[in-house]
């Protein structure tokens, strides 16, 4: 049986004649300890899968099962890293992951928790910052504090949704080897939501692009068999890695083509050609 | 140089960023540049402030020639020359209240009576503590007795009423605080609690002062019945509170509705319970709202006092103006024009109180997320 597992899930927004169909017939599973991607374009309904698995929202029909259970709004076993930070503005840097860790470890005296706190602000680099409040830091910086909080907790498994979506390049990658090297300490299950094509190769085992909505589904999947740790400036030159992102990209491409011709209609152009203007000025 | 820059920083954050230009003037740090920011800051304002006292001098000049003229050519046309010239030489002595012109005063009557008021308040501070004195061996014997001790029950000074007014605003206003916060974040909760709240919350809110004050009235007179206490201070108070909490309300359940989805979706995924939720994510969130509600709330609670002063007779400036109105004395007008800017600049130092509570207190919402 796998850890995570979406069975025929649909997913519909509105009620009537105002009905969306977002997800419909999403199919997936995740083996224990595997890092899997998920790709897809803006608007897709990638979020809405996030929040399906993360237990924000309930499927409209079908059913996710987390450890052979379904399951039934949020749980401390599942982390989650917001596209947004989604860090609370009147705490500090150590106040917003206290607040997490304290949820988590109820039982934890106020010592341990705070030690908890100070190793995994130190894990992300942040100590300096700790008692900054979030306007004070950077974007990276951040989804650092977010990435923090999310891990604090001890989750069984991240969901990470976009959780780079709003960086630079140079943070992008910086934070891509962070996110890895602390997956690499336990290899908890991990599943990245990106609409970043290298970024999936770069960090999973296996992708899945996901179909552009409404009626969005998963496509074939593409595993990536490169050894880790990975070498970004190495990759460019590995055939596994150049033929796997040519397959996905042209596989995305060529949805985006079917997009288009689906979209087309005929329009019929009057039937009319210049006036002779050379005669009209003799 | 540190105390400068604190200086500035505290009077910007209290929204009296002029005070910093009236500094820089006295310690003569201006740069040519900043002259254009002194003309703006200082000398219009200062301009404009000498032109409304010039237009209210002439202003009151010419009413009071025209209630004169009137006086004097109704003597006239009644009682004939000798009478005018009586009213006219009557008027023109000023000491006679009887013929003087009962009109708008003019700058410097206010003034005369604004230090007039002051030495009022000085005579009856000192008789106040020659009474204490007096009674001070008195009283301990009355205590030591189980008795009530002899207070001074002499006339309230202005400066007394002021405090008193202030006494009553506050309480008006903690009344308000009291029951509108908790009460908006219940109706912001719950929708079901906010579609039942909201015909009352539409209804009671446009209710003028007056009518506030008659129904607090018939409620407290019954409650308090038999009871020889005054009830004049609990009644204006409570029906300040009514009246203002409105905004505080209003404000308070939409901060708490429209709290960021973000956020919420933090709470759920972190699993905060109730009261949690509530106390560090939904409060904090709603603050800046909850601010702008109770900044209302206040500058409302001061508008209304003193129209419920009046009519509850409960001592504050709101009885004084009402008592100076119906006196008629010589220089009851100007002394209502004096508890009129007196009330206008509380008012706006209430408002200032508030701002600099609200900067200290919330976080800004242009730098969230």
């Amino acid at each position: 049986m796998a850890y995570l597992e979406l069975n025929n899930i649909y997913k519909t927004y509105g009620q009537g004649e105002n009905e969306t169909e977002v997800l419909s017939n999403i199919n997936l599973s995740i083996e224990e300890g595997e890092f899997v991607a998920i790709v897809g374009f803006t608007g897709s309904g990638k979020t809405t899968l996030v929040n399906l698995i993360n237990g924000l929202l309930e499927p409209t029909k079908g059913e996710v099962l987390f450890k052979g259970e379904p399951v039934q709004g949020t749980s401390h076993e599942r982390g989650v890293i917001f596209q947004n930070y989604s860090l609370l503005p009147w705490l500090t840097v150590g106040q917003n992951i206290f607040m997490a860790v304290k949820e988590a470890f109820p039982k934890k005296s106020k010592t341990e928790l705070n030690t908890i706190v100070a190793d995994y602000v130190d894990m992300v680099s942040l100590t300096p910052a700790i008692n900054k409040r979030p306007k004070e830091l950077s974007g990276g910086m951040r989804q650092r504090v977010a990435v923090a909080r999310a891990l604090a907790m001890k989750p069984e498994m991240i969901i990470m949704d976009e959780p780079l979506g709003a960086l630079d390049a140079l943070t992008r990658g910086n934070l891509q080897d962070e996110i890895l090297n602390i997956w690499g300490k336990d290899k908890r299950t991990a599943l990245l939501i990106t609409n970043d094509v290298d970024e999936g190769i770069y960090m999973a085992d296996r992708i899945i692009p996901l179909r552009p909505g409404p009626n969005a589904t998963l496509g074939p999947e593409f595993k990536i068999d490169i050894e880790r740790p990975r070498d970004k400036t190495e990759m460019n030159d590995n055939a596994n890695f150049k033929e796997t992102r040519n397959a996905i990209i042209e596989y995305l491409m060529d949805i985006g083509e079917e997009r288009k011709s689906e979209a087309k209609a005929e329009f019929v152009l009057p039937d009319l050609s210049p006036k002779d203007f050379v005669n009209q000025f003799k | 140089m540190k105390h400068s820059i604190t200086l500035g920083k505290v009077s910007k954050f209290m929204g009296l960023g002029f005070l910093t230009t009236f500094k820089d003037l006295f310690t003569g740090k201006l740069e040519k540049e900043d002259f254009k920011n002194f003309l703006r800051k200082v000398v219009v304002p200062l301009a404009s402030i000498f032109l409304f006292i010039g237009l209210w001098h002439a202003g009151s000049k010419s009413l009071y020639n025209i209630e004169a003229d009137f006086r004097i050519n109704k003597a006239l046309e009644e009682q004939g020359q000798v009478a005018a010239d009586a009213v006219a030489a009557c008027i023109a002595l000023g000491e006679d209240s009887s013929c003087q012109p009962n009109t708008l005063p003019s700058p410097a009557q206010v003034w005369g009576s604004y230090k007039s008021l002051l030495r009022d308040h000085n005579i009856i501070s000192a008789d106040k503590a020659a009474f204490i004195e007096k009674t001070a061996v008195l009283n301990e014997k009355r205590v030591a007795d189980g008795k009530d001790p002899i207070v001074y029950t002499g006339r309230p000074s202005f400066v007394d009423q002021i405090f008193r007014s202030l006494q009553t605003v506050f309480a008006g206003f903690l009344l308000a605080l009291l029951i509108a916060v908790p009460l908006g974040i219940f109706i912001g909760l719950s929708p079901t609690l906010k579609s039942s709240f909201n015909w009352f919350i539409q209804i009671f809110k446009p209710v003028s002062p007056v009518v506030w004050y008659l129904l607090v009235f018939m409620i407290v007179k019954t409650l308090l019945i038999g009871s020889s206490e005054d009830s004049s201070f609990t009644i204006s108070f409570i029906s300040v509170g009514l009246c203002s909490m409105w905004a505080t309300l209003v404000n308070t359940a939409m901060g708490v509705s429209s709290v960021d989805k973000d956020y919420i979706n933090v709470a759920k995924v972190l699993k905060l319970g109730t009261f949690q939720k509530i106390f560090k994510v939904v409060l904090p969130s709603s603050l800046p709202l909850i601010f702008t509600g109770l900044k209302i709330t206040l500058s409302v609670a001061w508008m209304v006092l003193i129209a419920i002063e009046l009519l509850a007779q409960s001592p504050g400036l709101g009885l004084f103006v009402w008592e100076e109105f119906q006196n008629g004395a010589n220089d009851s007008n100007a002394k209502i024009i004096v508890a009129m800017f007196v009330i206008g600049i509380i008012g706006f130092l209430l408002d200032r109180l508030m701002l600099t509570i609200q900067n200290w207190v919330s976080f800004d919402k242009t730098d969230a997320i």
